[in-house]
């Protein structure tokens, strides 16, 4: 278990701080300002250059931010500086659609009024949520960041954890967080073993100008080639997500914006009158990738590092923030009562804490979507006649709506509103 | 009050002697020590934060304060003490025991003072202590009030004493000898013997005879859903723990 490598770069460190979160994306500085604020020194390794990240044009991208996600970063000082740039949701609903024929008549509908806690999320554009976070980050004195460097070498003894950076540099940490997505370097360099598989499914990623109000509510609708989410963003727009399998979406991709939007209108109706791009287009081949571990010596896995998901119910950086949530939790807890932050307890708890709820989520919207993306009229009538109850049962519906919001399950402090 | 080091049972440090090589991992041979470590720490830092009046969200909440843990083992209560800001002296009558906790604490880069002997020796050279940890050790001694009387007289006048041990009924019979040892393999058998367990009431009787006032008890209950323990006011029918004051 001790190698004696990593004892020798952890001794020979030109920095150390008491974390070392690799990833800036939105994972990892909302769980340095986490840590940061419980009093912790925190270092961010950022491969993308501050400048870029700073890009403030609206790219067509957003985030349905469930309600616990919004109490995290109220918590951690981040909403404050996005709530004027966010869409409140006030309805999600469900229903089953064919291409061409818009929604069916069966329609699953959750409304934030029958929850006491609000509404049951937020769309921020993933501008703001970006620049919000580098802003609180840059007004927190605990927190080291260090962009446009890659990690090019890492190592970890059961004393410390510590990196080699692109630019020669050599930082140390008594823990080091990987939150560099999907293909996390971190993980693989730590040994750590992913299993997963494709969808053939590729998430087509658009923001739209509407003529109609959307009255705050979102809409997801189950096709045969896969789901279509219409979420409100401020103003007369909203983010669309959208899959296709990946052959058709690579066609629907390569169009001009004409062709993409005749592709497009169809498949919602026109309930929001006349639409248009407002963004650039993106498109996501979608899968399924679950770390082996979530944890190894002085090291843990957050967000997609841990779990890549099918992004169908907008689960994925909601699913992370959780994350960021447990493990400040952990690792404040277990200082206060003067633990080793990186000890293979401390960090067995936080494993123990999210990997069953997010296994279980991966799994439940990998099941979800299977069921969906499919034209077979027995499924089709069993998915529609469920709706059909689901939306007759009030308790079954708010049940609905909590999990929409976040709200349920062994919920971390900073996401119940309460400090750590 | 004079005490010789006679009521450390040999046979019983013999037995721990032969535990002490893997301290330190989570799921070796001292896991149930390992998974009930944060709810004793939470109580012996919410006891020493009361008695000392120390904010617990500071960085080093017990800074100024001499600690003297016995028992101490592998350092499972030392380390977090001295990371905590305590000057600590961690004592065991396992001499194996010694060298395994200094080596751990010196990778941990932490300072501690472990010292191969025991409460009663400590007591008659004089050594003086903010606070008293005493964890899992009385049922294991042969004279449980000349032991806690050693622990008396370590403390300075308003010192503090943590003592934890396990309750004697059938239902502590059941969970540390019969689940702990034999079903579970959590603990070598052998490791307990049931009749040297003491009740709580027996238990604050001894602290009173030793010259201590025992100010608050709380039992640890391990739930098998959640499989963690937790501090329960009512509930000290198997693992429980106590805080006991030097009058000044």
């Amino acid at each position: 278990m001790d190698n004696p490598e990593a004892k020798a770069i952890v001794r020979h460190m030109s920095d150390t701080s008491d974390i070392l979160i690799v990833g800036g994306g939105l994972n990892g500085p909302a769980l340095a300002l986490s840590l940061a604020q419980a009093g912790f020194s925190v270092t961010v390794i950022d491969a993308l250059a501050e400048q870029i990240r700073a890009d403030a044009a609206f790219d067509g991208r957003a985030y349905a931010l469930a309600l616990s996600s919004q109490r995290l970063l109220a918590a951690i000082g981040v909403w404050d500086r996005v709530a004027d740039q966010a869409q409140p949701m006030l309805e999600i609903r469900v229903s089953d659609g064919h291409a061409g024929l818009g929604p069916s008549p069966l329609v699953m509908q959750f409304d934030h009024a029958e929850i006491e806690e609000g509404p049951m999320g937020f769309m921020v554009e993933d501008r703001h949520l970006r620049r919000a976070l580098m802003e609180a980050m840059a007004a927190e004195p605990g927190i080291t960041t260090r962009s446009g460097v890659r990690v090019v070498a890492q190592a970890t003894s059961t004393a410390g954890a510590g990196v080699t950076l692109s630019d020669g540099a050599t930082l140390g940490a008594r823990l080091l967080v990987g939150c560099d997505g999907r293909a996390s370097g971190t993980a693989e360099r730590a040994g750590i073993g992913r299993t997963g598989h494709g969808y053939g499914q590729t998430a087509l990623v658009c923001a739209i100008a509407h003529e109609l109000p959307h009255h705050g509510i979102a809409h997801q609708f189950f096709m045969p080639p896969g789901p279509l989410a219409i979420l409100p963003l401020t103003g007369n727009r909203s983010s669309i997500v959208w899959s296709e399998t990946t052959a058709h979406a690579a066609e629907i991709a390569a169009m001009d914006e004409e062709a993409y939007l005749a592709v497009l209108r169809p498949r919602f109706g026109d309930f929001l009158g006349e639409i248009a791009l407002a963004g650039q287009r993106f498109s996501y081949p979608l899968g399924l990738t679950l770390a082996k571990s979530f944890i190894g010596e002085r090291l843990a896995l957050v967000g997609d590092a841990a779990h890549g998901m099918h992004p169908i119910a907008g689960q994925g950086l909601n699913a992370g923030l959780r994350d960021v949530a447990a493990l400040a939790e952990v690792v404040t807890l277990a200082a206060r009562r003067g633990e080793d932050i990186a000890g293979p307890g401390v960090l067995d708890r936080y494993q123990q804490w999210r990997r069953f709820d997010t296994t279980t989520l991966a799994l439940a919207t990998d099941a979800f979507n299977r069921l969906f993306s499919n034209d077979n009229p027995l499924l089709r009538l069993g998915r529609d006649l469920g709706m059909g109850l689901v939306n007759a049962a009030p308790a079954l519906r708010r049940g609905f709506i909590r999990e929409a919001a976040g709200l349920t399950g062994d919920l971390p402090r900073l996401m119940q509103g309460l400090p750590v | 009050m004079p005490v010789s080091q006679t009521t450390v049972d040999p046979a019983e440090v013999a037995k721990f002697e032969a535990m002490a090589a893997d301290w330190w991992d989570p799921s070796g041979k001292f896991k149930p020590l390992h998974m009930l470590n944060p709810c004793r720490l939470d109580y012996i830092c919410t006891q020493i934060a009361t008695e000392y009046d120390r904010d617990l969200k500071a960085q080093r909440p017990f800074e100024g304060l001499r600690l003297l843990d016995i028992g101490c083992g592998g350092g499972l209560l030392s380390e977090p003490m001295a990371r905590l800001g305590a000057e600590v002296v961690g004592a065991d009558a396992a001499a194996r025991n010694i060298p395994v906790a200094q080596i751990h604490a010196e990778q941990m880069g932490l300072d501690i003072d472990y010292r191969n002997t025991t409460a009663e020796a400590l007591a008659e050279a004089g050594e003086r202590f903010d606070v008293v940890l005493n964890m899992e050790v009385v049922e294991h001694v042969a004279d449980p009030l000349a032991y806690l009387t050693a622990c008396h007289d370590l403390l300075k006048p308003g010192g503090l004493q943590v003592c934890s041990t396990i309750n004697r009924n059938p239902k502590s019979y059941a969970m540390a000898i019969f689940g702990a040892e034999v079903v579970m393999r959590w603990l070598p058998r052998g490791t307990h013997e049931w009749n040297k367990f003491i009740t709580p009431d027996e238990l604050f009787a001894l602290l009173e005879q030793a010259g201590l006032r025992p100010v608050d008890r709380k039992g640890f209950v391990f739930n098998p859903i959640s499989w963690a323990w937790r501090l329960s006011d009512r509930d000290l029918s198997v693992n429980y723990v106590t805080a006991s004051l030097r009058p000044e």
